[in-house]
């Protein structure tokens, strides 16, 4: 009796310890991400006043095709402005800039473009080609310094490292500890990461846009096609098929496909769609088709364990009545099991969000410096680019900007669970 | 055997206080509703039903009565092709209604269902207002072209199941918030709002308590006016206080046919008297 009792304790306390185990490494894990992972949405930014001076900034407004004219010679004059677009020194706009604030840069151009991400030069020419009347204005703007201005600043970098391991001159160094004590680099929240796609050259200003335009175009198609295929599936083997042995082995090759490793699906879609196909490679396309063959199988299981779930004497209630069969599935089982199929679907779709491996073997581990605006254009998948990023020595131990990618991630899929949430509970309760 | 004296004496003695109805023949008035010629029942190879013929005549109610697994359920759910829907079962022999086959090809099942309605062991509302559970039936065979209609025709299933006045408030409520007597009272009023003319009774008192009981079988003495019925029961007494005729089962066959009284006092077969002795089963 008294061993008994012991047993029960035992097994109550053991019970207890393992939920608070658990519990402390999601807490560790969690902690440990938003730790490195939030500081990096704060980056050095410069906020001066930028002059754009006539003598550099030597550009007409953009060309627009006179009446009367050729397209061939239209063409001509579009190139030649373009040509001299890219001439325009705007490094020398933002050296003039930093001088003003920093009067003995000025004989180190090299030393102050240092300061400055590359992409803020693009910034400004897209600015101009904008607004061809901001030639010959002072205008106060936000320029984010560069990544390794950012982690020396942060001090995410030993700054007792000698010369010889450091990324920066002695002479960017102090300029930048001056000019962060002036006030002209400051700490700011900046929407690149969300804004832009990824850039390597330009590392303070890569963004997951890119990425996150995949992820939501994968997203997409795995919705439209994992839903009513494996609803449709399931319900069929679950309602309609009769109980032989062409359904039992195909209901145990469904479950051993849910258990084939996600990689292997990468390979089957680089075959299949993109060598037999002929559909364009590492594009979101691609990658949503080689998930959704992936998810399939999880929401088909999940949608009959829901099917399942609903009790048989509400079908044969229907059925009593004089429903037909299709009438009972659809008039009660289906909405019965609608929460279940929910559930199932974002179980899918999560997973499908998660995913990386079956992505490379398409091709979506590309680097691409482009935002896709449709789902035939290559781009790459949030879980790949941090990936990509992770793999980047700054990056991952510096910058923290793969921990804000996962983060976003995260964000993503707490979303995406909100609404399923959100979805269950209002089926429900209409009854 | 002391038990045995004891059961045989219970039951002569509710016996006594039962109606006195016409032996032999059929009791009620009517022409034949439900006939059934050699009907056997095959759970893949294995045969549940081993040829049953009978007659059910119109406004009769006729209770199935036997042992566990005696295929009485089996039989019932043949009359509105219930075993259709089971994988593996196989039905041979003839079933009309009305003198016409229901097998018949030219006989469609959801017709057929609409004329033979059916209540189940446990209660089984749809998870869906009480208004809903009702209107299900007479929506899904377009029986009214109009809201004032469908009301009308709720509320009359309603009032003939007995349950208009516990749940006219609340017809918006769902129906599986309602106690077990009400819901089986539900279902019966689901049953009868697509008006059939046979309702077939699966052991509808088995999950409720002694007073739920006795009110559905307050209600199966007034829907007799209007219906056919065809209950299964374990419970004996059950089958003596409702039925007209009673028919005893035992291991797929039908051992027995009888008006109730006979069947309770006089049975023919000694493996009715042991049954409904309490002898066994």
């Amino acid at each position: 009796m008294r061993r008994r009792q012991v047993r029960e304790k035992l097994f109550h306390w053991s019970g207890i310890a393992a939920v608070v185990i658990a519990l402390t490494l999601v807490g560790i894990f969690f902690g440990t991400i938003l730790k490195t992972g939030l500081p990096a949405f704060w980056q050095s930014t410069f906020v001066m006043d930028v002059h754009f001076d006539p003598e550099v900034v030597q550009i007409g407004p953009k060309p627009e095709p006179m009446p009367g004219e050729s397209p061939a010679a239209y063409q001509q004059r579009f190139n030649q402005w373009q040509l001299d677009l890219g001439f325009v020194d705007f490094g020398q706009i933002i050296h003039k800039s930093i001088v003003k604030q920093l009067p003995e840069a000025a004989e180190h151009p090299d030393e102050t473009l240092a300061l400055v991400t590359s992409g803020e030069l693009f910034a400004l020419r897209d600015r101009v080609v904008a607004d061809p009347g901001i030639i010959g204005q002072t205008v106060r703007l936000k320029l984010l310094a560069d990544a390794n201005v950012d982690v020396w600043l942060k001090g995410n970098i030993d700054r007792d490292l000698p010369d010889t391991q450091q990324q920066l001159s002695p002479l960017v160094r102090a300029w930048a500890d001056q000019l962060q004590a002036s006030g002209v680099i400051q700490n700011k929240f900046s929407t690149a990461i969300f804004m832009n796609p990824d850039s390597r050259s330009s590392l303070a200003s890569a963004g997951l846009a890119g990425a996150f335009m995949g992820s939501l175009f994968m997203m997409i198609i795995v919705i439209l096609l994992a839903m009513p295929i494996g609803v449709a599936a399931a319900i069929y083997l679950e309602e309609f098929a009769p109980k032989n042995r062409l359904t039992d082995l195909i209901e145990v090759n469904i479950n051993n496909l849910a258990a084939v490793p996600s990689i292997v699906f990468g390979l089957l879609g680089a075959v299949v769609f993109i060598m037999w196909f002929n559909l364009p490679m590492s594009s979101s396309l691609v990658g949503g088709l080689v998930l959704t063959l992936m998810t399939l199988p999880t929401v088909i299981i999940a949608t009959r364990a829901a099917l399942k779930a609903v009790p048989p004497s509400i079908r044969e209630a229907a059925l009593g009545v004089g429903a037909s069969k299709m009438q009972a599935i659809t008039h009660h089982v289906l909405p019965l099991a609608r929460p279940g199929i929910l559930t199932a679907m974002i179980i899918g779709v999560a997973q499908a969000l998660g995913e990386t491996g079956p992505l490379l073997l398409i091709g979506m581990s590309a680097f691409v410096a482009s935002i896709p605006a449709t789902p035939f254009d290559q781009s790459t998948a949030l879980p790949v680019q941090i990936y990509l990023w992770e793999s980047n020595e700054l990056r991952n131990f510096f910058e923290g900007r793969g921990s804000a990618a996962i983060i976003v991630l995260l964000g993503m899929m707490l979303a995406l669970n909100a609404v399923a949430i959100w979805l269950r509970k209002r089926f429900e309760t209409r009854w | 055997m002391m038990e045995n004296n004891m059961a045989q004496a219970t039951m002569g003695a509710k016996l006594d206080a039962l109606p006195n109805k016409p032996g032999g023949g059929p009791a009620a008035s009517g022409g034949i509703k439900l006939s059934s010629r050699d009907v056997r029942v095959f759970y893949g190879d294995n045969e549940a039903l081993h040829g049953v013929s009978m007659d059910v005549m119109a406004n009769e109610v006729v209770a199935f009565i036997g042992p566990s697994g005696c295929g009485k359920s089996t039989f019932l759910r043949c009359f509105n092709r219930m075993n259709d829907t089971v994988a593996g079962a196989r039905v041979t022999g003839q079933i009309t209604l009305d003198g016409r086959d229901i097998h018949d090809h030219a006989i469609d099942v959801v017709q057929l269902r609409a004329q033979v309605g059916m209540v189940f062991q446990k209660p089984n509302p749809f998870p869906k207002p009480i208004y809903e559970n009702v209107a299900y039936g007479p929506r899904l065979h377009g029986l009214t072209s109009s809201k004032s209609e469908l009301d009308q025709i709720v509320e009359s299933s309603l009032r003939r199941a007995g349950l208009w006045e516990e749940v006219k408030d609340r017809l918006d409520a769902p129906g599986t918030g309602l106690s077990g007597g009400q819901q089986q009272r539900l279902c019966i009023a689901r049953a009868i709002a697509v008006s059939p003319d046979v309702i077939l009774m699966d052991e509808p008192c088995s999950a409720l308590d002694p007073i739920a009981t006795a009110k559905i079988e307050e209600l199966i003495h007034e829907l007799k006016e209007n219906y056919t019925i065809i209950i299964v029961t374990h419970n004996m007494q059950q089958a003596a206080r409702v039925s007209d005729r009673t028919a005893f089962f035992h291991l797929g066959d039908l051992i027995e046919l009888g008006t109730t009284s006979q069947i309770f006092t006089t049975p023919k077969q000694q493996r009715t008297e042991d049954y409904v002795t309490g002898r066994y089963g």
